[in-house]
């Protein structure tokens, strides 16, 4: 039987005394879509930081990809996509730089990587857009780039906080054959209009205020 | 894993291209230590200065201009989501800590071959001095970046970082200062250069950025964890 791509059990964390999840536990084949909801403060965006390395929990435990989290974070660094409510797009570099600059970080040099960057701004049809500066461009415009981004380097799961932001019905579209149900990669998705996900995902969980478990 | 050296170009490639693009850093740097040195001529009403007072006064100039670049060295990291970026990459952190402190020494370099000439033109009567006070001043900046690298990655994720960088860094770079001066005095020194002792402050200064720039590669892994 294959390991759970994300396993968590009694995840726990607070933020000084303020809680911010209070012992989540959910589990996720490999393959398999998450939809994460609650309201505001619920904790969705810290349960994703976490997912992706970037937050400790305070208690509980966390496996992804096969790698215990946060003492093998290193492990799965380069096998995670994340797009959060940030572009995580540098404002004075062009879209093309900002996605080298990324590549140059995951390893991919070269024709290889040139050949990926074209292919992805002309999925999201960015390609006419792409040298210019970030800063210049609309907010949808930086979440196709975002998109570009997230899967790049080929992730093997997603984080997706509110992947819809700022993209019009076309952008939406475009966005899903990267980052949608089609893409075969093990999702977490987050998001405030669960309506428009429940369709593609194979699981719930629902956050109540304080991170608690409403129903999963 | 991404070779380091690899993740080392990218990040310092990255910082000189959005540098040379918006000038956010240099032009600020240069102009702050001309105007500090127009300052110094009517304010000392003096049109020559050797010794510890020639020293003192470029050492401190070049050292304030250089906290104006420090304050901004990972803004862009921190308000446009590159720490998250960099640290969802499979790469050893420390490509960050040496590429940007690489990028601080450029930044130093480049300001100071614009304004060590404005200096030697307002308080020197040669440029005698200038080839081995660029030593100094190389070793001194290399100590100055490892250090004004650590202490900008802690103050960046402040509100009060324009205040917390100089209150933090300014006692950790009083053995440079001291050692930076000790080595200028004798250059700046009335009738030229003289060596005095200038061996031994290089020592110190080399001392110094080993130092911190063994500090900066042990620790700057868990300076970027939440």
């Amino acid at each position: 039987m294959t390991e759970p791509a994300v396993a968590v059990a009694g995840l726990r964390r607070d933020y000084d005394e303020r809680p911010a999840l209070g012992g989540v536990d959910v589990s996720l084949r490999q393959g398999e879509s998450l939809l994460v909801v609650g309201p505001n403060g619920a904790g969705k965006t810290t349960l994703l930081r976490i997912l992706a390395t970037l937050l400790r929990p305070s208690s509980g435990e966390v496996r992804v990809l096969g790698a215990q989290l946060p003492a093998e974070a290193w492990k799965v660094r380069g096998r995670i996509g994340l797009l959060g409510h940030e572009p995580l797009l540098y404002r004075d570099l062009s879209g093309r730089e900002n996605l080298r600059f990324q590549a140059r970080l995951h390893g991919l040099r070269g024709e290889a990587a040139e050949a990926r960057i074209s292919e992805l701004l002309a999925a999201v049809e960015m390609d006419r857009r792409a040298d210019d500066r970030v800063t210049e461009l609309s907010a949808g415009m930086r979440q196709r780039l975002a998109v570009c981004r997230c899967v790049l380097h080929e992730p093997e799961l997603l984080l997706l906080d509110e992947p819809d932001s700022n993209l019009d019905a076309s952008g939406r579209a475009l966005a899903g054959e990267l980052i949608g149900s089609r893409s075969d990669r093990t999702r977490v998705l987050v998001s405030h209009d669960p309506e428009r996900y429940r369709r593609e995902a194979d699981r719930t969980l629902e956050l109540g205020p304080g991170g608690r478990v409403a129903a999963a | 894993m991404t070779p380091s050296r690899a993740a080392f170009a990218a990040i310092l490639a990255k910082d000189l291209r959005a540098e040379l693009r918006t000038l956010q850093s240099l032009p600020a740097m240069a102009l702050f230590a001309v105007t500090t040195f127009v300052i110094f001529r009517f304010g000392l009403d003096r049109t020559q200065l050797s010794g510890s007072l020639a020293a003192g006064v470029l050492w401190a100039t070049l050292l304030f201009a250089a906290i104006l670049g420090i304050n901004r060295l990972f803004v862009a990291e921190r308000e446009e989501g590159g720490f998250d970026a960099i640290r969802l990459a499979p790469i050893d952190r420390s490509a960050l800590f040496a590429a940007k402190a690489t990028a601080l020494v450029a930044y130093l370099v480049a300001v100071e071959l614009v304004v060590v000439p404005v200096f030697a033109l307002f308080f020197l009567d040669s440029a005698a001095p200038l080839p081995p006070l660029a030593l100094v001043l190389l070793l001194a900046d290399l100590g100055l970046a490892a250090t004004g690298t650590l202490i900008s990655s802690m103050a960046v994720n402040s509100r009060a970082r324009d205040l917390l960088t100089p209150l933090v860094l300014l006692p950790l770079v009083v053995p440079l200062s001291i050692a930076a001066t000790g080595a200028l005095e004798p250059l700046l020194a009335v009738g030229g250069p003289g060596y005095h002792r200038f061996g031994t402050w290089l020592a110190v200064l080399g001392l110094y950025d080993l130092i911190f720039l063994l500090v900066g590669y042990a620790v700057f892994d868990f300076l970027l964890e939440d």
